[in-house]
């Protein structure tokens, strides 16, 4: 069985500490965390930097997004070829716009699908939290085997945690 | 006097969430009025889809009016949200803070109101279903894509579905803010939205980074919007005042000009309602004021040059349009209370650093430009198809009618509401933003005096 340990602390040095000690007890990177209620400095806390794929959500979302306004605005209009105002049947200009528009909104979804992704959100199974966390304190979680739990609690104890929780 | 005081978390929370955990007195009686009003208006929009389009002051040649007009202010008002939200992000002021989330609403309301009325203007609403499906059926006639028509809902409905993704993405930090403080239903209904956000450097990380990327995809499409809005004119050769090759930038400086304003409108309310003294300050309007002038005298220097562009050519028609717009009666009133209200008086008084700092001053110079940017889009819209011309045989002057304007009113008291409803569930500042301004402000000792500054990440 695994357990989940949570560290509250009020300064960011001991939040710091106290990563560093899980480090030194021999806790593998990613199975511990930091929580926040606002975002510091990357590597403010000694943490492991993530490294995300974002970036390639709207590229993709944006070539979906082309290709399915090329397929609306050429089948629609070869489906039915009426000429208006003496313009080509396939307009390229008006296309573009169409194409243009499409091809943004596709990447924007794209991207939102990718933050939510990347983010490893929706999150259902939230573990060991505490809500003071989004009043200013500083929580270093720890997910471990119960028999290492009380090596974790010991680490996070002399980094100077004011409050620990388990679940 | 200190604009910038330390501001704990706690603090932070109580105040920047007192819209939702400890609803204001005045907030239940301001939403049954505008409730009461939006009722009213959406009984007149069911009378004038019942009997048509006659109830309106709209005739022969006169087609597109006050519906019209409204619509386009409206998608300007929306362009406050991105030129906000995305240009300050990506710039990363500091002073973006308290006013991104005021501003990313307001493009959403805005739009979904501007939606509403070419809905209104088609007579037949249920008719819009074509702008998607076959116009026939049995024929298989298909949406014309060469057509602005069509180029402006999917542009509109572009703005509106990346902006409202923007703001919800921009939301989640915050609404586990309040799934923290919150029990019963409502802590159920925050869980679930917050989709179980915990606040981890991860999380954070593409916090930052998607809020950029997201403000980089929707700077373009904010200036797509109001181009092939304003091609719904341009593009139209048959009416002198509409067929300029200047209308996109004209319109996209003059949305982001009424935007801003709308936005300072809103803080200032904000400021004043909410009793958000520490957190939307008079800093705040000064640098609001500040990059006001600046677009507003470029909004300035596109009238008078599509002005320009009209009469150097020495178009009888075009000329004769231009004598009726700024020197005949009615229209001369309206141009000078456009020029004066929409540039001379509201820039004027920005000039003044008094006036930069003085909530009040900038809340009302702020309504003075959205008067003007109105009356700029009636003056762009109307005097082209109400001027007489050859081969049309009846005429008619457009007076729009009692429901125009009260459907006019009660747009604004239906962006008001819906912002008021948005209130009540969603905090109007973000205040993950508040936070970590306070995380990473700070104070250095220059010579002998000592200067707020704010420390900020290489990269």
């Amino acid at each position: 069985m695994s357990k989940s340990v949570l560290g509250l602390y009020n300064d960011p040095n001991q939040a710091a500490d106290a990563m560093d000690a899980l480090k030194n007890a021999g806790f593998a990177q990613g199975t511990f965390d930091v929580l926040t209620g606002t975002p510091y400095p990357e590597g403010a806390f000694g943490e492991h930097v993530p490294q995300h794929r974002l970036f390639r959500f709207p590229a993709f979302g944006a070539i979906i997004g082309f290709t399915l306004a090329l397929f609306l605005t050429a089948a629609t209009q070869i489906a039915y070829p009426l000429v208006t105002g003496g313009k080509p049947i396939l307009s390229l200009f008006a296309m573009l716009v169409i194409l243009y528009e499409m091809s943004m909104l596709s990447a924007v979804i794209s991207t939102v699908v990718g933050i939510v992704i990347e983010s490893r959100l929706p999150n259902v199974n939230q573990g060991v939290y505490d809500n003071r966390i989004t009043e200013g304190l500083i929580g270093v979680v720890i997910t471990t085997d119960d028999d290492k739990a009380d090596t974790a609690i010991d680490a996070l104890n002399g980094a100077g945690a004011m409050e620990i929780k388990q679940a | 006097m200190q604009q910038r005081r330390t501001i704990d978390q706690i603090h932070t929370n109580r105040v920047l969430l007192n819209g939702q955990l400890d609803t204001p007195k005045w907030w239940a009686p301001t939403v049954i009025v505008l409730g009461i009003i939006v009722a009213i208006g959406f009984f007149l929009i069911g009378i004038m889809v019942n009997k048509g389009l006659g109830v309106t002051g709209l005739s022969r040649p006169v087609y597109w009016g006050l519906f019209i007009t409204t619509f386009v202010f409206w998608v300007g008002i929306s362009h406050a949200g991105i030129m906000i939200s995305a240009i300050l992000r990506l710039s990363q002021a500091e002073w973006r803070r308290p006013v991104t989330r005021a501003a990313e609403l307001l493009t959403v309301f805005s739009l979904l109101t501007a939606l509403l009325f070419p809905l209104m203007h088609a007579g037949r609403p249920w008719r819009i279903i074509y702008f998607i499906l076959p116009y026939d059926f049995a024929r298989g006639i298909m949406p014309n894509v060469r057509s602005p028509l069509i180029w402006d809902p999917v542009a509109i409905s572009t703005y509106l579905t990346g902006s409202t993704l923007f703001l919800y993405i921009a939301l989640l930090p915050d609404l586990g803010n309040l799934r923290d403080r919150t029990t019963g239903w409502q802590n159920a209904l925050y869980t679930i939205l917050a989709l179980g956000w915990r606040g981890n450097p991860r999380q954070w990380k593409l916090q930052t980074v998607g809020g950029i990327l997201l403000s980089a995809l929707m700077l373009p499409i904010f200036v797509s919007v109001h181009s092939i809005v304003s091609w719904d004119f341009a593009v139209t050769p048959a009416v002198e005042g509409w067929h300029s090759t200047i209308f996109a930038p004209y319109f996209v400086i003059g949305a982001v000009h009424s935007g801003v304003s709308a936005v300072v409108t809103m803080m200032a309310l904000m400021r004043w309602l909410w009793k958000w003294e520490d957190f939307i300050r008079p800093e705040h309007f000064d640098a609001l004021a500040r990059l006001l002038i600046v677009v507003a005298t470029g909004w300035l220097a596109f009238t008078f040059l599509e002005l320009l562009f009209a009469v150097y050519g020495l178009d009888a028609p075009e000329l004769e349009l231009r004598d009726m717009q700024i020197f005949q009666w009615p229209w001369n009133l309206l141009f000078v209370t456009f020029l004066f209200t929409g540039y001379i008086i509201p820039v004027g008084m920005w000039l003044q650093k008094s006036v930069r700092n003085n909530i009040a001053l900038m809340f009302w110079s702020s309504l003075f430009v959205n008067i003007g940017m109105w009356l700029e889009r009636f003056m762009i819209i109307v005097p082209g198809l109400a001027r007489k011309t050859p081969f049309v045989y009846t005429w008619e002057a457009y007076r729009p009618s009692g429901l125009e304007w009260f459907i006019l009113f009660w747009s604004l008291a239906w962006v008001t509401f819906l912002m008021l409803l948005f209130s009540r569930f969603f905090p109007l500042v973000p205040l993950f933003e508040q936070k970590e301004s306070q995380t990473f402000g700070d104070s250095i000792k220059i010579g002998r005096v000592r200067v707020p500054a704010i420390v900020r990440e290489a990269d």
